[in-house]
């Protein structure tokens, strides 16, 4: 205990607030995050299902994903301006002493959003008035403008796990930046594939989670058995990947970033034959407390033998390492990751295999309680994953190189504390927002779809918007605008 | 060399925002001042409809700006930051919420909702620019060093209170512009008049602040004041005037589609002429564009991933903006959501 009282005393009095307002806003991010990257895609095979096989039904739930991404996509864009101001706000050391060491990534990622957000609005806003092939292919590129944005995120994240690509003069500044082996770290591969992969299997949980609930409820028609089975799919084909994905990284952060493994899997001094623990609390004289206890585990699954040596936490001085608590939050934090990875790959295997001997979906109510429940959880564990890596670098900002202390702004800590009230205020508006305008969304096409059922007419659309009349489709715009007489073969 | 090539791209990439952002924020500002519920239904449906499928586009510059900012000047974003602390977080608070007011209004139904959500993103559309044009100000006037710790000085001096309110003037004067344009496209003729007189009456505005800040910055910011009166900042200064001019007499006739060029040239070409006065200064008269400069072989690959991404990101977004003018892009209503009506009539009947 002494020892985080000493480095707690040690480090400025705004870095406890400019930590908390950075994980508060990251983690409000991540939310959105799988959503974000990989519901596009999700979206884009139902489209082409629905243009393949002339499936009306498969074309409605493409047009209403997309509607829903439209919101998620601008708060999206909100949160992320947001963190890009942080850099600043919060951590201007970082920025201004590594910023030209790291930052090409951004530059890359701030061009895919470019582009992201270009494709977005042309996806969105094409629905009506472009060709039906046209308005496919166009939203085509999509989801690769997610990976390269993700490239350029996770570039920069893995450059602060595993820093290389430069060298230091004598006042500790970087110099002879080497920009390729500042992207392509030992980490950037994992971490690049276990979070892609990790986003498509997250959104497929969540979209198919909301089509689960509506069949616990008793709504099985082949809207709710279409809207569950695509995204499901996707996602249990990804699990297992992940599985293989997630265990690999587990093994590169063990040869690379020894500390951190320790602290994941509080490993107190170097050895071999290292128990593995689940759960547990590690605390500051080293000893654990709690947990399930399997001996031999740890080295086994570090090196494939009982006899591979696990570098523990008391291999570095106090100071460069996660203290007792940090540990254990990181611990935790890595093994609910694990534990809920490992139960959604069971639920995979349980759809796979009623697929290969039915042909149909499952039929168990326990299976649709379970996908209801394996979006959230998923969610859970993307931010688990978060913590894992963050929590588990402390005290660093750029492993070895840099400290969080060191890099945190100047700013009075009281005005951190305030900013952070009022973000917490602000987010608590905007997701619930969101989240109201989601079940809003929910319950008119219910309403919709019930009425539709029983016969009775639409609504006229001029009913939709309170705001006046809807525009009436030019017929030709203007001659100084081209002019563009299409209006009468619009899509639906 | 490429350091002067990167600052070039940076004060491009800010023009870009000014001139694409500020027509987003200006779009707010009319929709903050257009009245009353029923007197202000046209004009908000026209800014809904118009802004929707390329306000997060025109965000995005922002994000550019950082990134450029960060990566190829480190030492300026980090002293821009730390000086600049509280106009920076508000102008970042007034992003959030006119984004989510924004976005949020739309699909919200009950009036109580649309109001709430449309006071939100009006009201920080004109706070928003106020701040970040305080922040230019304050590095325009030479407040802020390398090691310069925040203050009120820094961003609540004459200069930064006029750019500020420039800030606001332009964006209200690009947005009138751009709707003008679009209340043509939308066929809603009473709003071309509307629009068209919000235009001249802004550019009027913006025209008395330029002249009064022509006189604040000879007294406040004289590095800056120099730099706008001689050599290339003077010549962007007078195409901004000539652009400023042309853009009056297009709106007072029929306005077609040269208005939008002229009005963004007043603008591009008045933060250029900013930018062309701080020469060599990125921090006047503190910190050259050679000094801030960060390692040079990332300078070079900046280079490439920007010339790169421009072969990529330029098509796309000229393709945005030319099917958005041509009216291919509009969103799906609501009778497209709820069943797949037209082409076939079962649509999503359940067990269909």
């Amino acid at each position: 205990m002494p020892t985080s009282f000493h480095l707690l005393a040690d480090a400025p009095a705004q870095l406890l607030p400019a930590r908390e307002l950075m994980a508060f806003t990251l983690a409000s991010h991540i939310i959105l995050v799988p959503l974000g990257v990989a519901l596009p895609f999700i979206t884009l095979v139902m489209h082409h299902r629905g243009l393949r096989r002339q499936d009306a039904t498969a074309l409605l739930l493409a047009r209403r994903w997309s509607a829903v991404m439209a919101v998620q996509f601008a708060v999206g864009i909100v949160t992320g301006t947001v963190l890009s101001f942080e850099f600043g706000l919060l951590w201007p050391g970082l920025m201004g002493r590594w910023g030209d060491v790291f930052g090409v990534g951004f530059g890359v990622e701030a061009w895919a959003f470019f582009l992201e957000a270009v494709l977005i609005a042309i996806y969105l806003y094409g629905w009506r008035r472009l060709k039906p092939r046209t308005h496919f292919l166009l939203g085509l590129p999509l989801p690769f403008a997610a990976l390269l944005g993700a490239f350029g995120i996770l570039a920069a994240n893995s450059w602060m796990n595993t820093p290389q690509g430069f060298s230091l003069d004598s006042e500790g500044n970087p110099v002879d930046v080497n920009v390729w082996k500042a992207i392509f770290t030992p980490m950037f591969g994992p971490q690049y594939w276990h979070f892609v992969v990790g986003m498509i299997l997250t959104a497929g949980f969540v979209v198919a989670g909301v089509y689960a609930t509506g069949w616990l409820r008793g709504r099985r028609d082949r809207y709710h058995r279409l809207g569950f089975a695509v995204p499901f799919t996707i996602a249990a084909v990804a699990a297992p990947v992940q599985f293989v994905l997630g265990d690999s990284i587990a093994r590169s952060v063990f040869h690379e970033q020894p500390v951190k493994f320790a602290a994941l899997e509080i490993v107190w001094d170097t050895d071999t034959r290292v128990p593995e623990y689940l759960f547990g609390r590690l605390h500051p004289d080293g000893t654990v407390s709690g947990g399930i206890k399997i001996p031999l585990l740890d080295s086994v699954l570090a090196g494939f033998s009982p006899d591979t040596k696990v570098v523990g936490l008391t291999s570095v001085p106090p100071d460069q390492r996660p203290n007792a608590t940090q540990a254990t939050i990181a611990h935790w934090a890595f093994d609910l990751m694990v534990v809920i990875g490992s139960v959604l790959v069971l639920l995979a295997l349980w759809y796979g295999l009623v697929w290969l001997r039915h042909r149909r979906l499952p039929a168990s109510r326990w299976f649709y309680r379970a996908a209801a429940c394996a979006g959230v959880a998923s969610v859970v564990a993307v931010e688990c994953g978060w913590v894992a890596t963050e929590v588990g670098r402390q005290p660093w900002i750029v492993y070895q190189n840099m400290k969080v202390a060191e890099a945190v702004t100047s700013t009075r800590s009281t005005s951190l504390w305030i900013m952070l009230g009022v973000v917490m205020g602000v987010y608590v508006f905007l997701f619930g927002s969101f989240l109201v305008i989601l079940l809003k969304m929910r319950t008119r096409w219910r309403l919709a779809d019930a009425q539709q059922a029983a016969g009775e007419p639409a609504q006229a659309p001029e009913a939709d918007t309170p705001y006046g009349p809807r525009a009436s489709v030019p017929a030709g715009d203007a001659p100084a605008d081209g002019g563009t007489a299409r209006s009468g073969d619009g899509r639906p | 060399m490429t350091a002067d090539l990167i600052a070039v791209v940076l004060l491009l990439a800010v023009t870009a925002y000014a001139c694409a952002g500020g027509t987003d924020y200006g779009a707010g500002f009319w929709d903050l001042t257009a009245g009353g519920t029923e007197r202000g239904r046209r004009p908000r449906w026209l800014i809904d409809h118009a802004m929707a499928p390329v306000w997060e586009v025109n965000n995005v510059w922002l994000v550019f700006v950082l990134v450029v900012m960060w990566t190829g000047f480190p030492t300026l974003f980090q002293t821009v930051f730390t000086a600049m602390w509280l106009p920076l977080a508000l102008a970042a608070m007034g992003m959030v919420l006119r984004g989510a007011g924004f976005a949020f209004r739309k699909p919200s139904r009950r009036l109580a909702g649309r109001r709430l959500y449309g006071a939100v993103f009006a009201v920080a559309s004109v706070v928003t620019p106020f701040f970040l044009g305080a922040a230019v100000g304050g590095v325009a006037s030479g407040r802020v060093a390398p090691g310069t710790a925040a203050s009120a000085d820094t961003w609540s001096n004459p200069t930064s209170v006029m750019f500020g309110l420039i800030a606001i003037a332009t964006t209200a004067f690009l947005g009138a512009v751009f709707l003008t344009g679009d209340a043509r496209r939308f066929d809603a003729p009473d709003l071309v008049g509307h629009f068209r007189r919000r235009a001249l009456g802004s550019l009027g505005a913006l025209t008395v602040l330029a002249v009064v800040t022509g006189f604040v910055t000879h007294e406040d910011s004289p590095y800056i004041w120099h730099g706008l009166t001689h050599g290339l900042g003077l010549l962007f200064v007078v195409v901004a005037g000539v652009a400023a001019l042309a853009t009056a007499w297009l709106l007072l006739r029929t306005p077609g589609t040269w208005l939008r060029l002229t009005a963004v040239a007043v603008v591009a070409s008045a933060v250029v002429a900013w930018g062309m006065a701080q020469r060599p200064y990125l921090l006047p008269t503190s910190l050259t564009v050679a000094d801030a400069a960060g390692a040079s072989s990332t300078l070079t690959w900046l280079v490439i991933v920007t010339l790169v991404a421009l072969v990529l990101v330029m098509p796309a977004v000229v393709l945005l903006y030319w099917l958005d003018t041509h009216g291919e892009l509009e969103e799906l209503t609501d009778a497209e959501l709820r069943s797949g009506s037209g082409t076939d009539g079962e649509g999503a009947a359940p067990g269909g």
